[in-house]
This record gives structure tokens, C-alpha cells and sequence, in this order.
């Protein structure tokens, strides 16, 4: 009997010491995981600017922001008609054109395909006068939604807003 | 004078004792064929790749700036660095080659049978490591290929419900593959081939706890079927390696770039995907197996992932599925069919991640759907497999009792 009591206290502690060493090795393991994200710099590179003077009606240039492509459009009118006139149903990811860009006439979209992350051709290249990605064939429409291949998800419009009539900032404004 | 000084060596640390009873004196069964050569041939070459990268490491940069342009350097202005770098590239793919060729072994003569599962699974360990190892370090050069399969395969881990975008700036350490990438993959690059080193340790460990399995499947009487492994075996495995050494230095002095990619002496441009993304042909079958699901809809990703991980895991519960009573196929007719289908297989899965997603074939057929059925067939092997042993469908001839 005593022996029993003996050997559950034993047990006691050495499962409670094994479960507070294992809190210490987590907590000790918590700065190496960390150590793996952006780093400060890496955040800092936050913005980018972008002098939309040079680029006409019907271009597009693709810049970088925090090292990814993003491509900008100078959507003509019948760019933006075709953005506009969709049925919501047909698509996967449905998601109004109003909602996607901040002006009708600019679109702003991360280059980087919701498949597996490509960078899809420039405007005009997709089937519904959009863009396409050449790794797994996804097709985007002129204002950057899936349409036609194996893609999930729109190609995500990145948080943008105009200073003046020409200079965009891509990222998020702090100050 | 040599004696004594191991005389005195064995009193303080017994070498000699480990060296007759583990490498030695190992007993052997005496009817092992060439394809018992693979094992001791990747040991031999995971020596190559440790060898040359060490040395290259003397003069690479892990720097997306940098790295490119040390590549390049390495190639025409160290000494014998070319050398150094196609032995190295080379190595990779000719490890492959000879990892296939060793896993296929054991599965067609049944040497991840009870009581073998833990030498089996050490085994697949050891081939994911290799994997990853080798993607990593298809990296380093900062090519455009380098790049573009990072960013395509880090991007898979998106799938992973709910963490996934997190997860993925987390592995990138940025928005994008770049600098830090680059770097962690050094470093990862220059330790794993060391932790596949202890691997194989611990897969020698259990080898030489169960014995090695022989062409017949057969549980052998070691007094009289098997024969010390020196220097029986030894000679045998550095003829194989000698074969070995004359295809792959064939290919290093004749043909060093026949497994590259010309995308890959474009320097890596983060703005611009090549037209035609293709992975190093080793992981075009695992490939092929992603790309085939895509009639999920916004499930296809995951599922795309799952099926290729479940593709080589499945390999853990093999021991299982098969239930024969006999270890060898070659004392199993359909079981060797069935082998046989699944190599061909393989080939069809390569020959399809080889091309572009959306070709077609066969007057417009779209190779998906060759996809779909090569995959629909690799599962299906590990399905029939159980399927006829489970239910006796299968009558083995009757297996020897001694060799
Ligand atoms: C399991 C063993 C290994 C495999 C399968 C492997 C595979 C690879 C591959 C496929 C490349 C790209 C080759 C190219 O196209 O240029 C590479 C590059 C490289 N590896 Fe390894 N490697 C292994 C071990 C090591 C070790 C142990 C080191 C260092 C200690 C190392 C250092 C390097 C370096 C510096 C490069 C970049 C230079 C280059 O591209 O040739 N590797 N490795
Ligand atoms: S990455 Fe664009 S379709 Fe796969």
C-alpha cells in the first residue's frame, strides 16, 4: 500500500516535470521559428511609388512591390466594359469589378497566380482578353478574376491608392 | 607492428570486433543478384555529393546578387570547378537513379515483408530527405528554373487549410521566394545530406539486426546459405561500382548538361515565369500526379498535394497491404504482372509532367486525362496488391526451402 502511494507521487512528478520541461523547450524553440519570418527590412520595404504619367491607354507595366510583380493597367473602355459586364454566376470567385480596382480606368493586381504562384502573360494574351498563366493554363479577364483552368481565387488586388492624378502608391500608408 | 598497435587500439576502443561481426564477417545470403549492388552504390554516391559540395562550397554564394555570377565562376575560373559542379549536378540525378532502382528492388522481391517494416520505413525517410535536398538544391544556381520550381513548390504548402498563406511567407521569410529563401535553403542544403547520412546508419542498424532478404523471399539457414561479406560481396559491390562509375562519368565528361535545363543559365528574374515550367526529371512522375486533379474545383490544390505526398507515403503501409504468404514476385505470377504495369506507369506519369498542362495528344486529346488514368493505375497497384493477396486470388507457386 505504502509502496503503491509511493510509486503514483513518483509518477506525479516526473510527468509534471516532463510537461513543464516541454513548455521550456517550446518556449526555448518560439525565437529559431521566429527567426524564419520577414525581418524587419524585409517589412520596411512596405510601398512602392509608381508615376502612371507614361503609361497610355491600352499599357500595362509590371512593378515590383515587396518583391513581387504587380502589373498595372491602363484599361481602355472596352477593357473595362468587359470587366463589367459579367454575370456574378459564372464565376468561381465572384467579385464585382467596382470592388476590385479604385478608379474604372486602373487596374491593380498582384502578377502571381492564385494556382501556384506564375507570373501570367500580359494583357491580352487570355482567353477572355485578360491574362494568361502559362505554367497550368489558368485564363484571368480583364479585371483579373478566374476564369477557365485550375487557378482558385482572382488574382488579388493589393491594398493601392492614388496621391495625385499621377502617382500610385501599392502597399499600405502608414503615416 | 601493425597488429600490435591494433592490438592496442581493440583493448581501449573495439574496432576490430565491430568491423568482422558488421562489415566483414556479415553473413550473406549467397544467391544475392546485381540488384543487391544499389544499396552500397548510393552509399557511394551520397560520398560523391558530400565530397564535391563541400567543395564547392568554398566557392558559392548564397546570395540572390551573388549567387548566379558564383555559379558561373565556379565553372570557368576555379580550378577543375567545372569538374567539381557536373560531378555534383550529375550526382544528384544518378542518385536518383540508383535510389529508384533500390526501392524497386525491395518491392519486387518483397524486402519490406515482416520483419523488415522498420528497415523499410528508414528507407522512405531517407528518400524524402533526398528529395528534399535535391530540390533545395536545384536552387542554388538562381536560375530561372532555379526560382520558378521554388516558387511553384513552396506555393503548394498555400494548400494547407487555414495556415497556408502563413505558412508560406514563414518558409520564404518574405512575400516572395528571394534573398532569405535562398539563403535558408543553404543552409538546409549543406545539413540535410548529413542527417541522410545518420539516416543510413540507422537503416544499416536495422539491415543488419533482420538480415538481408535474397531473390527467393525466403527465410534462410545461415550455416549453410550465406557467405561472409568479405570478400564475396566487397568485390562484387566495387564491380557494380565500376559499372556505375563508367555510365556516370560518361555522362559527366560527354554529356554534363543532358539533364539540365537551358532555363537555367538565365539568371533568376522574379518578374518574368519562363514559358514552359518543367521540375528535374526525378520528380516529373510526382509531378504529373499534382497536376491530373484539377476536377475539384477550388479543392483541386489540396487534393493535388495530398494525392503526390500519398503517393510515395503510401509506400509506409505497403508492408501491410501485401499479404501473400510468399515475400519474392518471383514465386507470384500476378503480382509481377501488376510490377510490371506499375513501372510502365511510371514512365507514362514522367512522360505526361513532362509536358506542358495543357497539351494534347493523340489528335487533340488533352494529356490530362492520360493524367488522370496513370495516376487512377498507381494507386490502383497498391490496391490490387492488397486485393488479390487478401483474398487468396493469387495462388503463389511454392517457394523453396533453402537456396
Ligand atoms: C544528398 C546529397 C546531395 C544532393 C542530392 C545534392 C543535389 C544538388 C543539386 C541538384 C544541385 C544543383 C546543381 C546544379 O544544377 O547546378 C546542388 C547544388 C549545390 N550543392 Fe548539393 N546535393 C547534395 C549534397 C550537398 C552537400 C553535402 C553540399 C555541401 C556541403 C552541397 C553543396 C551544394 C552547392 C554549394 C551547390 C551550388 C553549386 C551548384 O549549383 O553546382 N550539396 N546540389
Ligand atoms: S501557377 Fe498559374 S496556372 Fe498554375
Amino acid at each position: 500500500m505504502h509502496i503503491e502511494q509511493e510509486e503514483s507521487r513518483r509518477d506525479f512528478l516526473i510527468l509534471a516535470t516532463s510537461a513543464v520541461g516541454l513548455v521550456g523547450v517550446g518556449g526555448a524553440a518560439w525565437p529559431f521559428i521566429r527567426s524564419m519570418s520577414p525581418s524587419a527590412d524585409v517589412l520596411a520595404q512596405a510601398t512602392t511609388e509608381v508615376d502612371l504619367s507614361a503609361i497610355q491607354e491600352g499599357q500595362m507595366i509590371t512593378v515590383p512591390w515587396q518583391g513581387k510583380p504587380v502589373f498595372v493597367l491602363h484599361r481602355t473602355a472596352e477593357q473595362i466594359a468587359q470587366a463589367k459586364n459579367v454575370t456574378m454566376s459564372e464565376l468561381r470567385d465572384p467579385q464585382d469589378d467596382k470592388d476590385r480596382v479604385r478608379k474604372p480606368e486602373w487596374l491593380v493586381v498582384l502578377a502571381i497566380c492564385t494556382h501556384l504562384g506564375c507570373v501570367p502573360q500580359p494583357i491580352g494574351t487570355g482567353e477572355y482578353g485578360g491574362f494568361l498563366c502559362p505554367c497550368h493554363g489558368t485564363h484571368y479577364d480583364t479585371s483579373g478574376r478566374i476564369r477557365k483552368g485550375p487557378a482558385p481565387k482572382n488574382l488579388e488586388a493589393p491594398p493601392h491608392e492614388f496621391k495625385d492624378d499621377r502617382t500610385l502608391i501599392i502597399g499600405k500608408v502608414l503615416a | 607492428m601493425f597488429k600490435s598497435i591494433m592490438e592496442w587500439v581493440d583493448a581501449r576502443l573495439p574496432i576490430s570486433d565491430l568491423i568482422k561481426s558488421q562489415a566483414t564477417e556479415y553473413p550473406t545470403p549467397k544467391n544475392l543478384n546485381y540488384w543487391w549492388n544499389f544499396g552500397s552504390l548510393a552509399l557511394f554516391v551520397l560520398i560523391i555529393q558530400l565530397a564535391t559540395g563541400i567543395f564547392l562550397v568554398m566557392h558559392y554564394k548564397p546570395d540572390a546578387a551573388l549567387a548566379f555570377d558564383s555559379v558561373e565562376h565556379i565553372m570557368r575560373d576555379v580550378n577543375w570547378g567545372w569538374l567539381l559542379r557536373y560531378l555534383h549536378a550529375n550526382g544528384a540525378t544518378f542518385f536518383f537513379v540508383v535510389v529508384y532502382i533500390h526501392i524497386l528492388r525491395g518491392m519486387y522481391y518483397g524486402s519490406y515483408r515482416s520483419p523488415r517494416e522498420i528497415l523499410w520505413w528508414i528507407g522512405i525517410i531517407i528518400f524524402f530527405l533526398l528529395m528534399g535536398t535535391a530540390f533545395m538544391g536545384y536552387v542554388l544556381p538562381w536560375g530561372q528554373m532555379s526560382y520558378w520550381g521554388a516558387a511553384v513548390i513552396t506555393n503548394l504548402m498555400s494548400a494547407v487549410p487555414l495556415v497556408g498563406e502563413d505558412l508560406v511567407v514563414w518558409v520564404w521569410g518574405g512575400f516572395a521566394v528571394g534573398d532569405p529563401t535562398l539563403n535558408r535553403f543553404f543552409s538546409l542544403h549543406y545539413l540535410l545530406p548529413f542527417v541522410v547520412f545518420g539516416a543510413v546508419f540507422v537503416h544499416l542498424w536495422a539491415l543488419h539486426a533482420v538480415h538481408s532478404n535474397n531473390p527467393d523471399g525466403i527465410d534462410i539457414d545461415e550455416h549453410k546459405d550465406s557467405l561472409p561479406f568479405h570478400p564475396y560481396f566487397t568485390v562484387k559491390d566495387l564491380y557494380g561500382v565500376g559499372v556505375f562509375l563508367i555510365i556516370y562519368c560518361g555522362f559527366v565528361f560527354f554529356a554534363p548538361n543532358y539533364f539540365a535545363e537551358p532555363d537555367n543559365y538565365i539568371e533568376a528574374n522574379p518578374m518574368q515565369t519562363p514559358a514552359h515550367i518543367v521540375p528535374e526529371w526525378y520528380f516529373l512522375p510526382f509531378y504529373a500526379i499534382l497536376r491530373s486533379i484539377d476536377f475539384l474545383g477550388s479543392f483541386s490544390k489540396l487534393a493535388g498535394v495530398l494525392a503526390m505526398v500519398g503517393a510515395i507515403a503510401i509506400l509506409f503501409v505497403l508492408p501491410w497491404l501485401d499479404r501473400s504468404p510468399a515475400r519474392s514476385f518471383r514465386y507470384r505470377p500476378l503480382s509481377r504482372q501488376l510490377f510490371w504495369l506499375f513501372i510502365i506507369d511510371c514512365f507514362i506519369l514522367g512522360w505526361v509532367g513532362y509536358n506542358p498542362a495543357d497539351a494534347t495528344v493523340f489528335g487533340g486529346m488533352p494529356i490530362v486525362f492520360v493524367g488522370r488514368a496513370a495516376t487512377l493505375v498507381y494507386f490502383g497497384y497498391f490496391f490490387l496488391l492488397w486485393l488479390i493477396t487478401a483474398f487468396d486470388i493469387e495462388k503463389p507457386k511454392p517457394t523453396p526451402t533453402s537456396i
